[in-house]
């Protein structure tokens, strides 16, 4: 199973080089994915799977894209 | 006690006066007020009935942290409704220390009198010749300022666009760093400066009126616990200083609700390219900076400085609105190009939003090719010209699309949407539709719980809890812009448990006037009333608090959602 990870901001740096297809067990979360690329919790806050919000604990499944970010703000 | 200065811009009368019947009130509260009361509403934006009014926040002069914004009210010539329009820079924490809490510009000289320069020092208005100055871009009119004034110049002043009456037109101000790169933008309030002849506003820099808090122990200590509340959110303490606004191309592209194409997509094939990671690498490059203030006593830093290819200044005050309107609504994907049209709207001193989403219309019209970032270039040299072309593009979407037979205009109330598809973000959409400010995302910005995750989370897909959410952040906004605060400070007090009781402290302190969290609510409820009851006056009903058609009819890809609310169900957002 492989997906797609974006990565943003100040999470830029945590993308793996296999990012566009990385592996993923059966049963995988967003949780236990950020921990696999070493991405410190509290420092993810938006989540978002195939472009819907999302949160740590949601599953994720085989051809996902999911985008992780810090907190942001703007106007 | 400051004071508010009327200026007659016919016969060049003024008086300095007490603030009387408007005792309690600041910044777009003050403004709001006055032009209702003062204004036909039926009067021309353009006609000497018209006023403008200059305001600092109540804690305007104040050493509280992020609390020096100026508002701008007036007849809107692009809205025909009441506008305030926001501004950093310094006239708003200069202005008390000349003794002004508001500057009241009244009435018009003949058609052809000639620009003036209004200087005003701590008794006294004097009416300068401009024609030094008439006709220049700011740049190099706000140049001939600083040799005639010196370092310390704290001035507003219109460019081309001002001066040709566009309904884009903005007032430009001077920023922390000698530049005219801050603006009143949006609702062409340049216009009716222009339409006054007054080219530039002047705050004498020799004069220092001392300026402190009733109760000063009380101050010092509510602004110590505002500093802490700032600098303890992530947002306000490193996200906005980090990257900058334009970290949000790649969020709200990632949501779907990155408006692309002139409002056909929810996302955009080259967001990456025009992104705030992909902003901040260029500055860092070419020995910009990525992080700076508007205006004196920014904690916040959420702006930058852009060079050019060759290490050059090219712009500032370079923000996610303005890179979404030219690099995704109207497809631009070069950042350069970008960013000289930021520049050059400074330059001619028009709306990057209006303008921005004009040149996707001029697009979606054929006039030049999607998003081919020189002919827009070209588009915008024109404006301030007695081009034809150019007098189209500076009037803005409405206008410019009757020109060009276009059906697809995401305008309310005469103005155009900013960066964020309502479809996709409905706790915003329903801000667009009912504030009195036309389509306007700061009025009431539902993106927060929506899509950051700031103040709680209401699904931007649905309707349900959507008017209410958008009718509490539009008081609250209201609120915020009558004390003068950068409303960057509400991600950090959504957040937090005291962040509004710490902001009424500041003004009850700093003012001496009892001032509670019940006033500071009823502070911004006031200015809403205020605005909705002048623009129901000016011919405004609930059928203008809707969006134009087509975003009920087509759905937004990826998510395929539609706009879906009754005109009587968004009356529920009203104050």
């Amino acid at each position: 199973m492989g997906i797609e990870i974006k990565s943003f901001a100040t999470l830029a740096k945590y993308l793996p080089e296999n990012g566009q297809d990385y592996p993923i067990e059966p049963g995988e979360t967003v949780r236990s994915l950020i921990t696999k690329l070493g991405i410190p919790e509290k420092d993810v806050t938006l989540v978002f799977i195939n472009a819907l919000r999302s949160s740590l604990d949601s599953e994720i499944a085989d051809g996902d894209r999911v985008g992780l970010f810090p907190p942001v703000g703007g106007g | 006690m400051p004071k508010i200065l009327r200026i007659n811009c016919r016969t060049q009368e003024y008086s300095f006066d007490e603030v009387g019947q408007y005792a309690g009130l600041g910044g777009r509260a003050l403004t709001s007020r006055i032009i209702n009361k003062e204004v036909p509403a039926t009067s021309h934006p353009l006609s000497a009935e018209n006023k403008l009014v200059i305001a600092s926040g109540l804690l305007g002069g104040s050493t509280a942290a992020n609390s020096g914004r100026v508002s701008v009210g007036t007849k809107s010539p692009l809205t025909g409704g009441i506008k305030e329009s926001n501004s950093g820079g310094l006239f708003g924490h200069r202005m008390p220390k000349l003794g002004l809490l508001a500057i009241v510009l009244e009435d018009k000289p003949e058609e052809d009198a000639p620009f003036s320069t209004l200087f005003i020092t701590e008794d006294r208005v004097e009416f300068r010749d401009a024609s030094d100055i008439a006709g220049m871009d700011t740049y190099p009119g706000h140049d001939k300022l600083l040799a005639e004034y010196g370092d310390k110049l704290c001035a507003a002043m219109i460019g081309p666009a001002g001066e040709t009456l566009r309904k884009t037109a903005t007032i430009q101000f001077t920023d922390p760093y000698k530049r005219p790169a801050r603006s009143a933008g949006r609702g062409g309030t340049g216009a009716v400066l222009g339409s006054k002849k007054i080219k530039a506003i002047v705050l004498d820099p020799e004069v220092n009126v001392k300026v402190s808090a009733v109760d000063n122990d009380a101050f010092k200590e509510a602004r110590s616990t505002w500093v802490s509340i700032l600098k303890g959110h992530p947002v306000t303490a490193e996200g906005l200083p980090g990257f900058g606004t334009s970290v949000l191309v790649n969020v709200i592209n990632e949501a779907g609700a990155l408006p692309t194409k002139n409002f056909r997509f929810g996302q955009c094939d080259h967001a990456a390219d025009i992104s705030g990671e992909k902003i901040a690498e260029v500055i860092t490059e070419r020995g910009g900076k990525t992080t700076e203030g508007c205006h004196t006593g920014c904690i916040i830093q959420c702006s930058q400085q852009y060079n050019d290819a060759n290490g050059n200044y090219l712009s500032s005050g370079f923000e996610y609105e303005t890179v979404w309107a030219f690099g995704a609504n109207a497809m631009i994907r070069d950042i350069d190009d970008i960013a000289m049209m930021d520049r050059l709207c400074d330059e001619k001193g028009m709306d990057t939003i209006e303008i921005g989403n004009t040149i996707a219309v001029a697009m979606d019209g054929g006039i030049i090719p999607w998003g081919d970032g020189k002919a827009a270039i070209e588009l915008l040299k024109k404006v301030g010209t007695d081009d034809p072309m150019g007098m189209i593009i500076g009037n803005g979407v409405d206008f410019a699309g009757g020109a060009f037979g276009v059906e697809r205009l995401p305008t309310v109330k005469g103005q155009s949407m900013p960066a964020y598809d309502p479809r996709a973000v409905k706790g915003v959409g329903v801000t667009y539709a009912t504030t009195a400010m036309g389509a306007d995302h700061t009025a009431g910005y539902g993106v927060t719980a929506n899509v950051l995750g700031v103040g709680g989370t209401v699904d931007g897909h649905k309707k349900e809890g959507n008017v209410e959410l958008s009718k509490n952040l539009q008081v609250a906004t209201a609120a915020i812009d009558s004390m003068g605060f950068c409303l960057f400070v509400a991600f950090a007090v959504l957040d937090s448990e005291n962040g509004v009781q710490i902001m009424a402290d500041l003004v009850q302190s700093w003012t001496g006037n009892s001032f509670s969290v019940d006033d500071l609510v009823a502070l911004g409820a006031g200015a809403m009333q205020d605005e909705q009851d002048f623009n129901e006056r000016a011919g405004f009903s609930k059928v203008d608090d809707q969006l134009p058609r087509f975003f009920e009819t087509d759905p937004l890809p990826p998510h395929n959602v539609v706009w879906d609310y009754t005109v009587d169900e968004l009356q529920g957002a009203k104050a």
